[in-house]
């Protein structure tokens, strides 16, 4: 546990100790000292920041990405479920699915408006949806005929049995969509927002604020480790079985 | 009184465009409490039988009636053991929900429901592994939880697909006798598929032959043993090894294509 937790710490600690070093001295406008910019970094963005813009941020992406959660399971199962309803939908999935998501924001935009939420939430929850649903999809396909005939021959719900069946599967899709909404968040936000830790990245570039700029990559970076690291969390509890299982089934082999 | 019929049941599967008849013509009875073992070459349709009595396969024509009553879906009341046993089991759940789960859906209290997965458990001397998941657990094991489930649903139809196939000859004894006990003690009509004859002819009080593909009745067997069995002393009856040498040819016979007999014992 201790080697694994310093084998996953060791690069970035690495990498930071060389952005330390080489920018230690460095009198770049551009490439201020880490030093300096770790110095801004709170009274940037732990005061008045957190509310009006790291919240507004995180509250957004979390809207946008449940929304697709819903939207995209259910979908899904419907759509695994039923061979009609795929063979109509399947080509047309794939289509959008080749759409990549940013090129949205400003077709959302012109509809939703520039500056407010909403278009930012459909945005998110839009780019977040396709490898939700087509997980879903794949994984509802693939539940077991045995298990789906156990339980129809005990008149238990399908649903019961096919969510937790195609739930590793789920947790996939919803990996990948997980950074795909910290992606779309800040672009979303790059394009026009009145407040958001995306737009303020952009206001501190226009006003010349480097270090406070700095802050804000660091900022989003952290804020991306910590999302997908309580995603794992809630992964590993969940699909304990699904490991245990995918072991028994290998060592069988 | 006859609890399942069976009528005319056809099954002609549609595989790669091209027609398979599996099943050419069933007919057949089973009585309210009887113990109806079913044998036949592989491929003959045994399991194709049973999914259509489960109400899990529509047949072509023909028709299964349970109680009087035209089974067109999965029918309350009745409850099977796949062929493929480890594949039934819910991975995500232990051993003990795994059987509770259908209980639930029949709205038993949650006393009630833990008295009958208690009593399925220790039947099947499980009890110990109730925290495990199916996978924690060997093949043998494994179809002793599929079995403790059914029993716990405590239905009035139990229907097993080659059940024991895949376990060790001491286990399957075991297994044997529990079914043979469960069903003396429940009262709870059974139809049991295997390919092994010597099985059939020791749990059943009858054996139905099937022909092969496109299958048909070869021949109904009443096993006309005592009907208390026992792994030693029935399988050394006389009996005992006339009925299997008959069934042994007629399954020979079978396999030859043999599709219709005259009764001869
Ligand atoms: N879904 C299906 N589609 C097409 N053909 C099928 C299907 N299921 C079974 N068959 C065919 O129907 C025939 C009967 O199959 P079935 O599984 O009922 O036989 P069985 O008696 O249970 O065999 P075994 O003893 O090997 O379990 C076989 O030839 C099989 O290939
Ligand atoms: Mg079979």
């Amino acid at each position: 546990m201790i080697r694994r937790i310093v084998a996953a710490v060791a690069l970035p600690v690495v990498l930071i100790a060389l952005w330390w070093l080489l920018t230690a001295n460095s009198t770049s406008y551009f490439w201020p000292p880490l030093a300096d910019i770790l110095k801004v970094l709170p009274d940037t963005w732990f005061g008045e920041r957190a509310r009006t813009d790291i919240a507004p941020s995180i509250a957004r992406l979390l809207i946008g990405y449940l929304c697709a959660l819903v939207i995209g399971v259910a979908a899904g199962v419907a759509i695994g479920i039923s061979p009609v309803l795929r063979a109509l939908t399947e080509p047309s999935l794939e289509f959008f699915r080749a759409i990549p998501p940013p090129v949205l924001v400003p077709v959302i935009a012109l509809f939703a408006g520039y500056t407010g939420s909403l278009s930012k939430v459909i945005t998110i929850a839009l780019g977040c949806l396709w490898p939700i649903l087509l997980n879903t999809v794949e994984g509802v396909r693939g539940v077991d005929e045995v298990l789906l005939d156990t339980a129809r021959s005990y008149r238990l719900p399908r649903h019961s049995v096919i969510l937790p069946a195609a739930g590793p599967q789920i947790a996939a899709g919803a990996r990948q969509a997980l950074s795909i909404a910290v992606i779309l968040m800040v672009i979303s936000e790059l394009f026009g927002a009145s407040n958001g830790i995306g737009a303020s990245v952009v206001q501190f570039q226009r006003s010349f604020a480097v270090p406070q700029m700095w802050t804000g990559i660091i900022v989003l970076g952290l804020l991306g480790v910590l999302l997908s690291l309580i995603f794992r969390v809630a992964e590993h509890r969940a699909l304990a079985w699904y490991r245990g299982w995918r072991d028994a089934e290998r060592a069988s082999r | 009184m006859s609890v399942l019929e069976v009528a005319g049941l056809a099954k002609t599967y549609q595989r790669n465009r091209k027609p398979l008849e599996a099943i050419r013509e069933l007919t057949f009875t089973v009585d309210a409490g009887q113990l109806v073992c079913v044998v036949g070459p592989s491929g003959a349709g045994k399991t194709t039988l049973l999914r259509c009595i489960a109400g899990l396969l529509e047949p072509t024509s023909g028709e299964v009636r349970l109680n009087g009553e035209k089974v067109t879906g999965p029918p309350r009341g009745m409850a099977v053991v796949f062929q493929e046993y480890g594949r039934s089991l819910f991975p995500w759940m232990t051993v003990r929900q795994n059987v509770e789960r259908p209980l639930i859906e029949k709205r038993l209290s949650k006393p009630d429901r833990r008295a009958a997965v208690d009593e399925a458990l220790s039947a099947v001397g499980l009890l110990d592994s109730h925290d495990a998941h199916p996978w924690q657990l060997s093949g043998g094991m494994q179809q002793r939880v599929a079995i403790a489930r059914a029993i716990a649903y405590q239905p009035s139809v139990l229907v097993m697909d080659e059940p024991f196939a895949a376990v060790d000859a001491q286990t399957r004894a075991e297994l044997e006798d529990l079914v043979r006990s469960i069903w003396q003690r429940l009262n709870v009509t059974i139809v049991f598929v295997t390919h092994d004859i010597d099985e059939a002819v020791y749990l059943g009080q009858r054996v139905l032959v099937l022909s092969n593909r496109p299958t048909v009745v070869l021949e109904d067997v009443t096993v006309d043993l005592p009907a208390e069995r026992d792994q030693i002393s029935t399988r050394s009856h006389a009996r005992f090894a006339e009925l299997r040498a008959h069934v042994y040819r007629l399954v020979q016979q079978a396999k030859k294509g043999l599709r219709e007999t005259s009764p001869t014992l």
